[in-house]
């Protein structure tokens, strides 16, 4: 075989990169450089370029590398994914790594421990390329609350990459790396998926460990996958999910067999299945705010959905339009609980401990002043205001009402239906700045990923096409610990739309501008 | 930011609308109770480490400054 230039390698999936490795065609050293030589072409910093990652590990990825190809070498059984680079969010504590969670009162922070799944790329020994741009502690759509600065959209540096985790699907759409690990507390990995081209999996509540995640809402935070396929996203999945000790609320078992339903479905027939059009999310008679394209690629989708033989029926959900309020109750109100911890007192920022009248109440109050941004003081205000006493029952309390409401809706559309489809969002990537100033108008790009999160069940977010020559995601819904179906269907669906494209959807991407800097990385 | 928070709130009371007394609460996705573990000693992290990032340190400790306000 001819050898494989830079721009090929990081153009392969995670699947075929794995086939390249396996055969010795390529070495983990030579995967990983072209990936660090691409990083070092694009990303660029606050200023210009992509800004995808905060922090790069050059030596450990190489190192990795290294121990991946000497293990080969001599003939040693490794993981398929051995030497297939990876990029994590800046959530997931990484040992001997900064974690930001793109926050000035976590710079420089380098934790003593590793996040599960962490210590699960570790053992299978896939090369951590660095950490990924973030919404400050997951808190946003667009990355703009990033305290290092927004991260771009690869398809126009003019627009949001979506967030919270934009840094991720961004690296992965830029071809920085061929997988990257995201967190999912109301969309933040299938948005971001959605507004860049790629694909994105929220598991099933429970399904990956939460062990190592900074926490934001912990009845509703969910890591897993971000990359360009399907199955590749199911390859990330089966090694990071599974029960974890260390997490209670880890669901028992192994991970769900989700990389032989994502090549099951890619023979592309779903005779049997009955998928349900969500008709509260961008369905009959509820398009308000969603863009006409975006619309018109979700009929698409579901056109070839019914070609692979799918059944296709309407259901409804009628509390989902209160989703979207119960979410921005419930997420607040375990955030400013959570957010409690950043006390100046054991680790991260310390404010006016100088100060001869400085007391641990001063200094706490001082340092969460200039150590967190406005939308996560916003939040921490509303949080406490709802579970202050006198408005807990009106607030809070009626939030979880609307939480057993929402499950009750999907419960029933699931009696019908084995996955449900709507859009992932409701426009396409938007500009930098457009929403900055009105937080409302920022939480209704959620409106589509949020019941997922309030009822525990697993969503993905794949390409459906271009909408004004920016992409657009559909979403697959499935009931929980019933991930597989969202890849039986997922694979199905994405090889349609290849056929029907002529290729990846990312080949229509415009080239990503070089930036000649070298990248100063700020957490670094 | 006082006018935003007004208009968040204002938006999200919508859910008064349909928490009626008779729907219960749900506080989690999973109807998880009293998880447990076996009841064994294993390493925890070691001082050092723990006390890598404090802001301030004295021995085996962190420093943190004053608790009680002076009368």
């Amino acid at each position: 075989m001819a050898e494989l230039s830079g721009a090929e390698l990081i153009r392969s999936s995670a699947a075929e990169l794995a086939s390249l490795l396996a055969d010795r065609v390529v070495s983990a050293v030579e995967v990983t450089q072209a990936h660090l030589d691409r990083i070092a072409e694009v990303d660029g910093d606050a200023t210009a370029g992509l800004h995808a990652f905060l922090h790069l590990d050059s030596d450990g990825a190489l190192a990795t590398a290294r121990d991946v190809d000497t293990a080969r070498v001599a003939g040693k059984d490794v993981h398929p994914l051995a030497g297939v680079p990876i990029a994590v969010k800046d959530v997931v504590a990484t040992r001997g790594m900064p974690t930001t969670c793109g926050s000035a009162i976590l710079r420089g922070w380098v934790p003593p421990y590793d996040a599960t799944l962490v210590t699960r790329l570790r053992a299978a020994r896939l090369p951590i390329l660095g950490k990924t741009n973030m919404d400050e502690f997951a808190m946003g759509s667009s990355t703009e609350h990033s305290a290092y600065g927004a991260t771009r959209n690869p398809w126009d540096l003019a627009r949001i990459p979506g967030g919270s985790g934009g840094g991720s699907a961004a690296a992965v759409a830029s071809f920085e790396a061929p997988l990257a690990i995201g967190t999912d507390t109301g969309g933040s990995i299938r948005q971001p998926a959605a507004v860049t081209g790629t694909v994105g999996v929220k598991p099933t509540y429970g399904g990956v460990s939460r062990y190592g995640l900074v926490a934001l809402a912990s009845s509703l935070d969910q890591a897993g996958p971000c990359t360009r396929t399907v199955l590749d996203a199911a390859l990330l999945h089966q090694l990071i999910g599974g029960h974890d000790p260390l997490d209670s609320t880890s669901l028992a078992g192994p991970a769900p067999d989700v990389v032989a339903a994502a090549r099951a479905g890619a023979g592309g027939d779903l005779t049997g299945v009955r998928v349900g059009l969500v008709r509260e999310l961008g369905g009959s008679g509820h398009a308000d705010g969603y863009d006409p394209e975006v619309l018109a690629r979700f009929t698409e989708s579901v056109a070839h959905l019914t070609a692979a033989g799918a059944e296709i029926v309407e259901v409804e959900c009628p509390h989902f339009e209160y989703a979207l309020a119960a979410y921005y109750l419930i997420l607040p109100s375990e955030a400013s609980s959570n957010l409690a911890r950043f006390d100046a007192m054991r680790y991260g920022l310390r404010v006016g401990d100088g100060d001869p009248a400085a007391t641990a109440e001063r200094v706490m109050s001082a340092t969460r002043a200039a150590g967190f941004g406005a939308e996560v003081k916003r939040r921490i205000i509303l949080g406490t205001y709802a579970l202050s006493a006198g408005y807990y029952e009106a607030f809070y309390g009626s939030a979880q009402k609307v939480r057993t409401l929402v499950q009750r809706d999907f419960a029933a559309a699931f009696e019908v239906a084995d996955v449900l489809v709507s859009p992932t969002a409701p426009t396409p990537a938007f500009r930098l700045g457009e929403k900055l100033s009105d937080p409302m108008a920022m939480y209704l790009n959620d409106v589509a990923t949020i019941p997922a999160n309030l009822a525990g069940v697993p969503g993905m977010s794949l390409p459906s096409g271009l909408a004004g020559g920016l992409p657009a995601g559909i979403q697959i819904l499935a009931p929980a610990q019933a991930d597989e179906r969202l890849y039986r269907v997922g694979a199905a669906l994405e090889a349609r739309l290849l056929a029907q494209w002529g290729g990846p959807l990312l080949a229509a991407m415009r080239a990503v501008p070089s930036v000649h800097a070298s990248p100063e990385k700020v957490t670094a | 930011m006082a006018g935003q928070l007004s208009g968040i709130l204002a938006a999200v009371a919508k859910v008064q609308e349909v928490a009626g007394p008779d729907v219960p609460a749900t506080s989690h996705p999973l109807p998880l109770v009293n998880v447990m573990r076996p009841d064994e000693p294993r390493p925890s992290l070691r001082a050092d480490d723990a006390l890598a990032a404090a802001p301030a340190r004295e021995g085996d400790r962190f420093r943190v400054p004053r608790i009680l306000e002076e009368d």
